[in-house]
């Protein structure tokens, strides 16, 4: 008898707190979770929505001490850096070095994750422990061994010496990422493969790389930011001025004196285009469950 | 058409540990025949099945299938097919495409692909299913694809590690004859890989029996069941499992709680102790009365009753030597209440006996 009245009540509170409604929250506590949030969302879209909307103003109000939202909105400040600047090529520039280091970065990463989740070799550990160490290094402390290596190439003021430097950031943190997600598909589909005939190449493009999507586009991703806005080692690498990137590119606008804001602003606005078709096609790939009935589950 | 497969003094043992996971596995799989492997869990049955699969490396010893040896040869230079115990169906695949994705590889043409896959699905049932994907199929449907993966390739040999273990006990009975009766019809070679050792006795021409990566027995399941060579393979074949005790043994007599059970002279002739392990079958003790030579009395503890069978577990009496439970079939409907003391006396001929330090089996007759 006494068993019984000792287990009653300790087993019930516990599932009544994880099952808590959001009618069962205080109205305060309410108003002020929601005025959080609220806050966080302003701060974090203000400068963005600041910079659209100054990018529609004439160049002269952009920097007028009057405060104002909307004020006889142009388009002049588009025309201007379309036209009028360099602005084009420094887009194709980065287009092209973007693209590069998500193809050839999404490349590297899956192999080299692929290896890292299923094949034991020797020197595995300390390779994951470089890739981790890597990036503890920032980038200001990089640039100048890197520029060193990119001399002795005779790559600097090339696309490749961007590409190059930005692999180096993104392939050892995507093929972390990777490698855990490959980690997630089960092995016996590896071995059911094999068995199958595949070999180890032929097992990773026709059966994991399927089921790795979610992965890859995340990847992806990522590598096409990492190129997409930098600006240290684009600075740093390129010295012609037809070839920025939008990065470094954009700088040139506002120099200490006479800084041009409608450009800028304008410019800024563009940069976020492709960055946002980026994602649009990688979130598609960002479905839940790819694996799903592979394995009893 | 089918083929043998060797084991030959095959042994595996993993980096980093010293115990052998598979120890000088010495075993012959008869053409067409289907063995099953069975043991406790981490006596190396699958790692057994993976070594012949290709999927584990052998450290020392050889693997065959048929004449050809196959030790160092990659998992598709086998002729293999394998049901996993999770079935890896390829997620991203129709039911189709999985089973016909071994042909795709090998280069068949798509028209004997689709034949041989309608085949499949048509013996196991799955042609409904054909174009959907593994995740819209229920847990005995995808048990099925894997099957049907297996047999579409016509391999030499089939490698079945713990198929049934994921179904739910109604489906794994009767899942469990059609593979049986699938294996047959085929007439494949086939390696059978379990820890239940009622799908083993089933199921099996032969049962191997492993424990700690060593073979401990290889025979029919009646033979495993009759003539155990150890006290292991005597309480792990059979269902109940069969009571094994430690007796003190005076003057050719084991003292059975209260009993005195003669044993035969064979028996005590092999004894180098004063003490014997002696193993008696639930269905080898009979009712008696109280005095009948070689009688002993047991407290029965709970009755199990089946509808066909009844067992009763219960405590033998006046024993010092053992405290697990006596487990005894008896008839059932009238079965005795709970705290009843209950007279036994064991079959004549039906009682095993096991040196106390080796485990081996000792003659009975």
């Amino acid at each position: 008898m006494t068993t019984v009245e000792v287990s009653k009540p300790a087993p019930k509170p516990a599932p009544k707190q994880l099952q808590r409604r959001r009618s069962d929250r205080p109205l305060l506590a309410s108003l002020a979770l929601h005025a959080t949030l609220l806050g966080a969302t302003v701060i974090a879209l203000f400068p963005v929505l600041w910079i659209l909307l100054s990018s529609f103003k004439p160049a002269d109000r952009i920097q007028s001490s009057e405060i104002t939202l909307v004020d006889d909105p142009t388009l002049e400040n588009y025309r201007a850096v379309l036209f009028d600047t360099p602005f084009p090529t420094w887009f194709l520039n980065s287009v092209i070095v973007a693209a590069f280091t998500m193809v050839i970065g999404i490349a590297m990463s899956a192999t080299c994750g692929y290896a890292l989740s299923r094949f034991n070799f020797a020197g595995k550990r300390g390779l994951m422990w470089v890739f981790l160490i890597t990036q503890m290094f920032p980038v200001a402390i990089l640039i100048v061994p890197i520029y060193t290596i990119m001399a002795n190439l005779g790559l600097i003021d090339t696309k490749p010496s961007l590409v190059i430097a930005y692999l180096t950031v993104a392939v050892p943190f995507c093929a972390w990422m990777l490698r855990g997600y490959f980690d997630t598909i089960p092995k016996e589909l590896d071995e059911a493969a094999a068995l199958d005939g595949l070999g180890p190449f032929g097992t990773f493009w026709r059966v994991i790389l399927p089921l790795a999507r979610p992965g890859l586009a995340v990847t992806a991703f990522y590598t096409f930011l990492t190129a997409w806005g930098e600006v240290a080692y684009a600075i740093a690498f390129m010295q012609s001025r037809n070839k920025l990137t939008l990065g470094a590119g954009l700088q040139q606008f506002v120099p200490q004196f006479n800084p041009q804001w409608h450009l800028l602003t304008a410019g800024s606005v563009l940069i976020l285009i492709p960055a946002a078709v980026v994602f649009f096609f990688a979130q598609k790939h960002l479905v839940a469950g790819l694996t799903a009935g592979g394995t009893k589950g | 058409m089918s083929t043998s497969v060797r084991y030959d003094q095959a042994s595996l043992v993993y980096p980093g540990t010293t115990a052998p996971a598979v120890a000088s596995l010495d075993l012959t799989i008869e053409p067409g025949e289907l063995l099953v492997l069975v043991g406790p869990s981490g006596s190396g049955k699958s790692t057994a099945l993976r070594m012949l699969a290709g999927l584990e490396d052998v450290t020392d010893g050889r693997v065959l299938i048929g004449d050809k040896d196959v030790t160092h040869l990659r998992p598709k230079d086998r002729d293999i097919a394998m049901v996993f115990q999770n079935y890896a169906l390829y997620p991203h695949m129709s039911v189709a495409e999985n089973m016909g994705f071994a042909l795709k590889i090998a280069g068949t043409p798509k028209a004997d692909i689709d034949a041989r896959v309608r085949e499949a699905a048509k013996i196991l049932d799955l042609e409904p299913y054909l174009e959907r994907k593994p995740k819209a199929l229920s847990g005995g449907q995808r048990q099925r694809v894997a099957m049907g993966r297996a047999i579409v390739r016509q391999p030499q040999v089939f490698c079945m590690d713990e198929p049934l273990s994921n179904l739910d006990a109604k489906l794994r009975v009767s899942t469990r004859t059609q593979i049986a009766s699938l294996q047959r019809r085929l007439d494949t070679t086939t390696i059978y890989v379990t820890h239940d050792q009622v799908e083993a006795m089933t199921m099996g021409d032969r049962v191997a029996v492993l424990k700690d990566g060593v073979l401990q027995q290889v025979g029919t399941p009646l033979g495993l069941y009759e003539k155990p060579v150890n006290a292991f393979v005597a309480g792990f074949i059979g269902s109940p499992a069969m009571n094994l005790g430690t007796f003190r043994v005076t003057d050719g007599h084991a003292q059975i709680g209260e009993g005195r059970v003669p044993l035969p002279r064979a028996m005590t002739g092999a004894l180098k102790a004063d003490t014997v392990q002696l193993g008696f079958r639930p269905e080898a003790l009979l009712p008696a009365g109280k005095g009948d030579p070689g009688s002993f009395a047991v407290e029965a503890l709970v009755v199990e009753e089946l509808g066909a069978d009844a067992f009763l577990y219960g405590n033998l009496i006046g024993d010092e030597l053992r405290a697990d439970h006596i487990v005894a079939r008896i008839a059932p409907r009238s079965v005795p209440e709970k705290g009843a003391t209950v007279w036994f006396t064991i079959a004549p001929g039906a009682l095993h006996a096991f040196d106390t330090e080796t485990g081996l089996a000792l003659p009975t007759d």
